[in-house]
């Protein structure tokens, strides 16, 4: 057992925590999550000069990390300074590109920063149901041409291409699709936790095969347990802020003549936060340790550890609120963002109730056959 | 980062998986797996097969005839030990008693009481609680004073755990009445059988005796017997509390507890479907599965940490609490699995030789007595609340 980090690892991240701490401060961080854009050109080519992209990936596909403690030493890092900018449509779109073979040239571009790739799976309908695919394929003269939905997409107007899956041959396939070709529209929007998403409307639009047709869904599950690993560990980053900013509120805020921290009531809530945070950061480890594994044990790893995070996630951004009174409901208080970053986690590629079930279908029979 | 153990740590795992495969008698296994009672002629058994193999005192070092094993193997020993169903250690004198006068005891209570833990000669009570002394343990008023060679104690002790067993008692006294109240308390080593001491059983919820209160009126004790310093004796117990705290999460008896609710669950039926198939029971199965699995992390952690020589006081408090509540959730819902045949109470079915028909699943009688006894957990060696106070404390530093 061993629960620090390699050397060069932890190079890595204190050369981002510098970075983020540096140059993207929470003013700057608002500038960017409010501006037209919803994130900053200028951060993600700087970011990916020192490499944080291609911490994300393997050797393999020329990245020089990939391992789930890479992708969550990135995040845990991106976690405490709320970046915006398109990592989890990268990791993920990334992870699939890899999987399915080919690409060199597009990984290498996603790499350095010169090509964004985001990952359009989920459909308006499917509520985090990863075999819940309506996009439809056509087979045109010169290619394919889909129709269909993709719905909340994290910085989808960022993207130079976007991954998307669609149904065929009895399973689902991927298709690369450049965002600027007819049939394609964006109807973009901002996020209530910072940066933009948007949805994606494919109307015959043209379409370039990823892989083999109707093969995808195991290509897709490891895309979002790449994806889980990554938010869980956003989600420990911005808890540890949380539990430090409440920390010190409780020690400096008086009331009746003390700091309130004196107080039993806050004593107790504050101790068991604290409590939970680690359960949470255990429950990353566990998902981190096993992305390598065989699917089913990463697929339950990952479960737990996204259902851990959207239980305590969401305690501990209500109790951080409620700890520092009025002050916390406001927008200036950084608290306040960090607050919503991790309850929206919650929300994103399966909500605590989704992974619990997801949890429960894996243990049945070996093969989580139903899950 | 690697969430593994070491190939040496696993074949430790191997080597003790085949001392118990050996050693571990199926009597007593059957016994701990079935949630009998165990006699004190159960418990002494095992401790006697343990020190034979010279693991019985597994927190010691091995100038005293402990195991020197590092925390990690003091780790899989518990896991393995529980999931085998072997009766746990009783903590008193292994786990308790004997590290504090490792620390601070002197040559000859060395010399003399050690061998006498490790061979079964004593058998040792807490004296701790008192009946103004619970959570605020540091107002503890049963008294010691000095008169020549010795110390005249008087007061009472209360919720002492086989205390009905014991030939001895550790008890914390007061020596001193002025000042801060933990500086003045020692730590004495009290003979069960000098006289003036009176034991009283207290029967607990489900109707036995397990604890009690014990009465020291006019008891003579050599000075000889005081631990360390007179007046230090907080300290000294809370040494115990800081340094030896990093299994009391008690992972693995909450494992095997989690196989056993497992089985039920699946034997139970539901709308002629297993229960551990019905979506509310899965739900609460997988709710604490994954807080286990957490807290087994957690746990390594915490071992992790100690083992480089960071002292673990919020996080021995954090185990405490999570492994208490997981504990008692696993009752819990073992309680809730039975449905009606939770409610017959049939003691003798408890005991040893039984050879009534069962009511219900043969599993049944014994279910709502663990989950009331063990009720138990979350007050017992510093009420849960005391825990979240020591958290607290120790991150918000104010």
């Amino acid at each position: 057992m061993d629960f620090n980090h390699s050397e060069y690892r932890q190079m890595l991240v204190d050369m981002l925590g510098r970075y983020l701490n540096q140059r993207y401060s929470m003013g700057v961080r608002h500038g960017i999550a409010q501006s037209d854009a919803g994130w900053s050109a200028e951060h993600w080519a700087a970011l990916a000069e020192l490499g944080v992209v291609g911490a994300l990936f393997g050797e393999a596909v020329g990245g020089f990390g990939g391992a789930g403690f890479d992708i969550g030493a990135v995040f845990e890092q991106l976690g405490k300074a709320l970046v915006v900018e398109p990592f989890l449509g990268t990791l993920m779109a990334g992870t699939a590109l890899a999987q399915a073979g080919g690409h060199a040239e597009l990984l290498n571009e996603m790499i350095a920063g010169q090509a964004v790739v985001v990952f359009a799976h989920e459909e308006p309908q499917s509520r985090y149901d990863l075999r819940d695919v309506e996009t439809r394929v056509l087979e045109t003269a010169d290619g394919w041409a889909l129709t269909g939905s993709k719905a909340v997409v994290p910085q989808i107007e960022a993207a130079d291409w976007i991954l998307v899956s669609a149904r065929e041959a009895g399973g689902i396939s991927l298709f690369l699709l450049g965002k600027m070709v007819a049939g394609v529209s964006i109807r973009g929007y901002p996020m209530i936790d910072g940066g933009r998403g948007g949805e994606l409307i494919l109307e015959g639009a043209d379409a370039k095969r990823v892989g083999s047709p109707g093969e995808a869904y195991a290509i897709v599950e490891a895309a979002y347990a790449a994806g889980n690993v990554a938010l869980v560990w956003e989600a420990v980053g911005i808890m540890d802020v949380l539990k430090a900013a409440t920390l010190d509120y409780l020690r400096t805020r008086k009331q009746f003549g003390v700091p309130i921290g004196k107080f039993q009531a806050l004593q107790h809530r504050m101790a068991t936060m604290a409590l939970e945070i680690e359960q949470a950061r255990s429950a990353a480890l566990n998902a981190a340790a096993a992305l390598g594994a065989g699917r089913l044990e990463r697929e339950r790893k990952a479960a737990a550890a996204k259902f851990t995070i959207g239980k305590v996630g969401t305690l501990v951004a209500e109790e951080a609120i409620q700890m520092h009174g009025g002050i916390g409901m406001t927008w200036e208080l950084p608290l306040s963002h960090y607050a919503k970053r991790l309850t929206m986690i919650g929300h994103q590629l399966g909500d605590e109730d989704h992974c619990l079930a997801r949890f429960i279908a894996l243990g049945l029979g070996p093969e989580g056959a139903t899950a | 980062m690697n969430l593994d153990f070491t190939p040496q740590e696993e074949a430790f795992r191997q080597e003790v998986r085949s001392f118990l495969k050996e050693q571990l008698p199926a009597r007593l296994a059957g016994k701990v797996r079935t949630c009998k009672r165990l006699s004190k002629q159960d418990m002494e058994q095992w401790h006697a097969i343990l020190h034979a193999r010279g693991w019985l005192a597994n927190s010691w070092p091995e100038e005293w005839g402990g195991t020197g094993w590092s925390l990690a193997q003091r780790y899989i020993f518990d896991v393995e030990t529980a999931m085998a169903c072997a009766p746990r250690i009783v903590p008193f004198g292994v786990m308790m008693l004997g590290p504090v006068l490792i620390k601070y005891g002197s040559e000859a209570q060395k010399q003399y009481f050690l061998p006498r833990i490790l061979n079964g000669s004593d058998w040792w009570c807490q004296g701790y609680s008192e009946p103004g002394a619970g959570s605020d343990l540091a107002s503890l008023k049963c008294a010691a004073i000095r008169d020549g060679d010795h110390y005249v104690v008087n007061g009472q002790k209360t919720w002492t755990t086989f205390g009905h067993f014991a030939n001895m008692i550790f008890c914390l006294v007061r020596t001193k009445k002025e000042g801060k109240p933990q500086e003045g308390i020692s730590f004495l080593l009290i003979d069960m059988n000098t006289p003036g001491i009176e034991v009283r059983p207290i029967i607990l919820l489900d109707g036995k005796h397990e604890v009690n209160e014990v009465f020291f009126s006019d008891v003579r004790v050599p000075a000889g017997n005081l631990v360390g310093e007179e007046n230090k004796g907080w300290t000294y117990a809370k040494y115990l509390l800081t340094h030896e705290r990093t299994n009391i999460a008690g992972i693995g008896a909450s494992m095997a507890a989690f196989e056993w609710l497992l089985h039920i669950a699946r034997a139970q039926k539901k709308n002629g479907r297993p229960l551990a198939e019905d979506p509310y029971f899965a739900a609460r199965l997988a709710r604490l599965e994954i807080d286990l699995e957490n807290m087994k992390t957690t746990n390594l952690r915490v071992l992790a940490a100690a083992g480089q020589g960071v002292a673990p006081v919020a996080e021995s408090s954090m185990l405490k609490i999570r492994g208490t509540e997981i504990r008692q959730e696993i009752t819990a819902l073992t309680r809730r699995a039975l449905g009606p045949y939770a409610q017959p109470f049939i003691s003798e079915a408890l005991d040893e030789g039984f050879k009534g028909a069962p009511v219900g699943p043969e599993y049944a009688a014994p279910v709502a007595v663990e989950y009331f006894n063990n009720r138990k957990l979350t007050i017992f060696g510093g009420s849960n609340e005391v825990q979240r106070e020591i958290i607290t404390k120790a991150i918000l530093e104010l």
